[in-house]
C-alpha cells in the first residue's frame, strides 16, 4: 500500500488525522528505515488515516541545538513549521524520541503547537482499541526494556513502552538500571556525529554490559539512535548473532510475522 | 551584668556581623547573572519546597544515605528551638530560660532533642565512615581532592562536637538539678541524659559538674557560631539555599533548551518570515552563549552556592562513569568557584580589573575583566562529552540542572568562538544544506519505495 504526502492529500481536499514524521533517520538510516517500514505496516494495518511531509520534511535541527548551533536549529525548525503551520497539521506521530522532543517542547516557542506523540503511545492506544493484532511471535522470548533518554528521562514516558511489550507474553526481564536510572546509549546531544573524548571505553559498550548480564535474546528499543548504538556495541562485542535489538514496532510485526 | 554575660554578648556580635557580610558576598555574586524571569505558579512551587526541600522527596531515591541524613537533618532543625534558649540564656545570664515557664512541654521538647541527637550523632559516625573507610566512590572523584573532601570532614566533625556539647551540658545537668535544685531547675526525666549523665559524671564534686555543663554549653553555641561564617564557604550552604533553589526551579520541560529570540528574529528576517526591523547584527556580532559567569542565568548562580557535592549527579553520569572527564558536579563547583574568584576581585576595587577599553573608569561588573573566564575552570573536553541524557538533573536531589550551564557554554564556543568538535561540521553542513543529519543522494521519501518490496 502506497503511502500518501500530505501535498497528495491536500491535492484531493482531504486531511488526515496524523503526520507520521519520518526523522532522518527513520528516512535514510539503513536500520532505521526497517522501523518506518514496521511502523507504516502497524497504521496501515489499524486502518489509520495519515500522511507524511516526504520530501517537503527536513531535519528537526534536534543534534544541531544540542550541538550549540543555534541559527542552524532556528533555520531548520522554521522551514518545518512554515511547512508544517501551511498544511495546518495539528497531530504529530513520530517513532524517533528526539524528534519527538523537540516537535512537543521546543517548537511552540517559535510559533509551532502541535499535538505531538510518540509511535510507541500510538500503538499501545490503538493496541487497546483492538486495532492491532499481536501474534505469539514473542511469548516466552527472553527481553529486556532499554528506555531512549528522550522518551523516558526527558519525557517521563516509561509506561506505553512496557504496556505494549506486556501484550507480547514475553519474558521481560528489566536491567537493574531501568526507566528513570536508565544508562544512556551514548548518542544524544550530538555525540552521535563526533568520535568520543578520550575515556575508559564507549557509553554503549556499557550498556551493552547491563543488557547481557539480564541474559537477554531481545532488546526492545525505542529510539533509531538508540538502536544503532546498542548494535554497534553488540558488534563489538561479537554478540550480535546473540541478542537481536529490535525497535516497539518491529516487536509487533514480527510477533506476528506480517 | 556579669561578665560571661558580656562576652557572649560580644562575640555573638561579632559572629552575626561576620555572617551578614558574608552572606551579603554570597547574594552579591547571585545577583551577577544574567536576569532571568522565574514568576508564578506560587502553589506548585510551594509544593516543591514542601517535598523537596523539607520533605526531602528525591533523597529517596537511595534508601541508606536518605535516612540518616534525615536523621541529620531533623535533628537540626529542632535544635533550633535549643538554640533560641541558649541565646536567651547567654545574653541574659539565665539558666533554661525556659524549664520552669513550659514545665511539661520542656522536657518533652528536650526529650525529642536528646532522641533525635543520638540518632544525629549515629549517622554522622556512619557518614564519616563512608566517606573515610568504606570510601564510596561518588566521594573521590578528581574533583573532590583538597579543600571539598575536608570540607566535607569538617562539618561531620562539627556536628559531632554540637551533640557532645549538648550531653555534656544536660549530662552535668541532671545531676546538677540534685545538688543545687535553686539554680538548676527541674527539667524532668530526659530519655539520655538521666542515665548518660549519672553513668558518667556521678561521683564529681560540684564546682566541676559545673564547669563541664558550662564546657557544654559553651562548646555547643560556638560550634553553632562556627557554622554560621563557615557556611558561605561551604557546600553546607545548601541547608540554607535548598530552599530557594527548590522554589524558584524552572517549569520548562526538560527537553526545551532555552530559546535564543535574538537568534530566532534574524533567521525570521532572514528567511523573510517578518518585516525586517533594521535592528540588524551588523559588523559588532554579539556574544551568543555563556563565556562567563555573567552570562549564566542568577538562577545557575544559586544552583552552584547551592550544590552539596554529593555527587549524585557524577556518581550515574554516562559520560564520567565511562571515564570522560566531564563531571556535572564539577561544572557546579567549577562555577562556584569562579563566581567566588570574580566577586573577591570586584570587591577588590583594584584597577587592574577593569577591561582595557574602559581603562579609567570605576571597577563594576560591566567593565570587568581579569583575563579569564569560565572557559579557565571548564574544558571544552568536559562540555562535548556530554550527552544531554539528563541523568543528572534526574539524580539531584535539591533540583540543580548542570545540563543547562553545559549547554550555555557549549553554544558560546560554537556561535561565538566558532569552535567545537571538527567532526561536527560535515553534520551542520548537511543540515544546512540538504535538511538531513547525514548527505545523502536519496530523496527524503524514499524509502517508501521500499514497503512492498520488503
Ligand atoms: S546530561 Fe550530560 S552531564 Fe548530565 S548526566 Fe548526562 S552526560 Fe552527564
Ligand atoms: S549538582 Fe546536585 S547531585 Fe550533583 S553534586 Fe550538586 S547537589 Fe549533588
Amino acid at each position: 500500500m502506497a503511502v500518501r504526502t500530505m501535498a497528495e492529500f491536500v491535492a484531493a481536499g482531504e486531511q488526515p488525522e496524523y503526520l507520521f514524521w519520518v526523522g532522518c533517520a527513520g528516512s535514510y538510516d539503513a536500520r532505521a528505515k526497517k522501523v518506518t517500514i514496521a511502523f507504516t505496516k502497524l497504521l496501515q494495518e489499524a486502518g489509520m488515516s495519515f500522511a507524511i511531509l516526504g520530501n517537503e520534511e527536513s531535519c528537526t535541527g534536534d543534534a544541531a541545538r544540542r550541538a550549540g548551533n543555534e541559527f542552524l536549529f532556528q533555520m531548520s525548525a522554521l522551514q518545518n513549521i512554515e511547512v508544517l503551520n501551511g498544511y495546518e497539521v495539528q497531530k504529530i506521530v513520530t517513532a524517533c524520541p528526539h524528534c519527538f522532543n523537540t516537535l512537543k517542547n521546543e517548537y511552540p516557542a517559535l510559533g509551532g503547537d502541535y499535538e505531538v506523540i510518540h509511535h510507541t503511545q500510538l500503538i499501545d492506544q490503538l493496541i487497546s482499541e483492538g486495532k492491532i493484532r499481536i501474534g505469539k511471535g514473542m511469548e516466552s522470548k527472553k527481553l529486556t526494556i532499554h528506555d531512549s533518554c528522550y522518551l523516558g528521562r526527558v519525557n517521563g514516558e516509561y509506561i506505553a513502552p512496557r504496556s505494549v511489550i506486556d501484550h507480547l507474553q514475553a519474558d521481560v526481564e528489566e536491567m537493574a538500571a531501568s526507566r528513570s536510572r536508565g544508562l544512556c546509549c551514548g548518542a544524544g546531544g550530538a555525540q552521535m556525529f563526533k568520535e568520543d573524548e578520550p575515556g575508559d571505553q564507549r557509553v554503549n559498550s556499557a550498556r551493552i554490559d547491563q543488557i547481557l548480564e539480564t541474559g537477554a535474546s531481545v532488546v526492545a528499543a525505542n529510539c533509531p539512535f538508540c538502536i544503532t548504538m546498542l548494535m554497534d556495541g553488540l558488534k563489538a562485542k561479537e554478540k550480535q548473532d546473540e541478542v537481536m535489538v529490535l525497535d516497539i514496532s518491529e516487536l509487533i510485526v514480527q510477533s506476528n510475522d506480517l | 551584668m556579669a561578665i560571661s554575660q558580656i562576652i557572649f554578648i560580644l562575640i555573638s556580635l561579632v559572629v552575626f556581623s561576620l555572617a551578614f557580610v558574608q552572606f551579603g558576598f554570597v547574594i552579591r555574586n547571585i545577583r551577577l547573572g544574567r536576569p532571568e524571569k522565574i514568576v508564578g505558579h506560587t502553589g506548585w512551587r510551594w509544593k516543591n519546597v514542601l517535598l523537596v526541600a523539607f520533605g526531602q522527596k528525591k533523597m529517596f531515591k537511595r534508601w541508606i544515605p536518605a535516612i540518616f541524613h534525615f536523621f541529620i537533618y531533623t535533628a537540626f532543625l529542632l535544635t533550633q528551638i535549643e538554640l533560641i534558649e541558649i541565646l536567651i540564656d547567654g545574653a541574659g545570664g539565665y539558666h533554661r530560660f525556659f524549664a520552669d515557664k513550659m514545665g511539661g512541654f520542656y522536657t518533652f521538647l528536650i526529650n525529642f532533642i536528646e532522641i533525635l541527637s543520638v540518632l544525629a550523632f549515629v549517622a554522622t559516625v556512619i557518614f564519616l565512615w563512608r566517606r573515610n573507610v568504606l570510601k564510596v566512590p561518588r566521594f573521590f572523584n578528581a574533583e573532590m581532592k583538597g579543600w571539598p573532601q575536608l570540607d566535607g570532614n569538617l562539618i561531620l566533625i562539627g556536628e559531632l562536637l554540637l551533640i557532645i556539647g549538648i550531653f555534656s551540658m544536660n549530662g552535668a545537668d541532671v545531676l546538677l538539678q540534685q545538688i543545687d535544685p535553686a539554680n538548676y531547675p527541674d527539667t524532668g526525666t530526659l530519655a539520655i541524659s538521666s542515665w548518660l549523665g549519672p553513668s558518667l559524671f556521678e561521683g564529681l564534686d560540684s564546682n566541676f559538674l559545673h564547669i563541664i555543663e558550662r564546657g557544654g554549653w559553651w562548646l555547643h553555641i560556638m560550634v553553632v557560631f562556627g557554622f554560621l561564617t563557615y557556611l558561605p564557604h561551604s557546600k553546607h550552604l545548601h541547608i540554607f539555599f535548598a530552599f530557594p533553589n527548590v522554589y524558584f526551579t524552572r517549569r520548562r520541560s526538560r527537553g526545551e533548551m532555552e530559546n535564543m529570540p535574538e537568534i530566532m528574529n534574524e533567521v525570521k528576517s532572514m528567511m523573510g518570515l517578518v518585516e525586517d526591523t533594521g535592528a540588524e547584527m551588523g559588523e559588532d556580532i554579539p556574544q551568543f552563549g555563556a563565556k562567563d559567569v555573567f552570562d549564566l542565568s542568577w538562577k545557575t548562580l544559586l544552583e552552584s552556592y547551592t550544590c552539596t557535592e554529593c555527587g549524585r549527579c557524577t556518581s550515574v553520569c554516562p559520560a564520567n562513569t565511562t571515564g570522560k572527564k566531564l563531571s556535572p558536579r564539577k561544572v557546579m563547583m567549577d562555577i562556584r568557584d569562579r563566581l567566588d574568584e570574580v566577586g573577591k576581585n570586584l570587591k577588590s576595587g583594584k584597577p587592574e580589573f577593569v577591561s582595557q577599553d574602559s581603562t579609567g573608569a570605576k571597577l563594576s561588573a560591566q567593565n570587568y575583566d581579569d583575563g579569564k573566564s569560565l572557559f579557565d575552570y571548564i574544558s571544552s573536553e568536559e562540555l562535548y562529552a556530554c550527552t544531554t541524557c539528563n541523568a543528572c538533573v534526574e539524580s539531584c536531589p535539591v533540583l540543580i540542572n548542570p545540563l543547562e550551564p553545559i549547554l550555555a557554554m557549549r553554544r558560546y564556543d560554537i556561535l561565538t568562538n566558532s569552535a567545537g568538535p571538527g567532526d561536527w561540521l560535515p553534520m551542520f553542513n548537511s543540515v544546512e544544506n540538504s535538511g538531513s543529519v547525514w548527505q545523502m543522494p536519496d530523496e527524503r521519501a524514499a524509502w517508501t519505495k521500499e514497503l512492498d518490496t520488503d
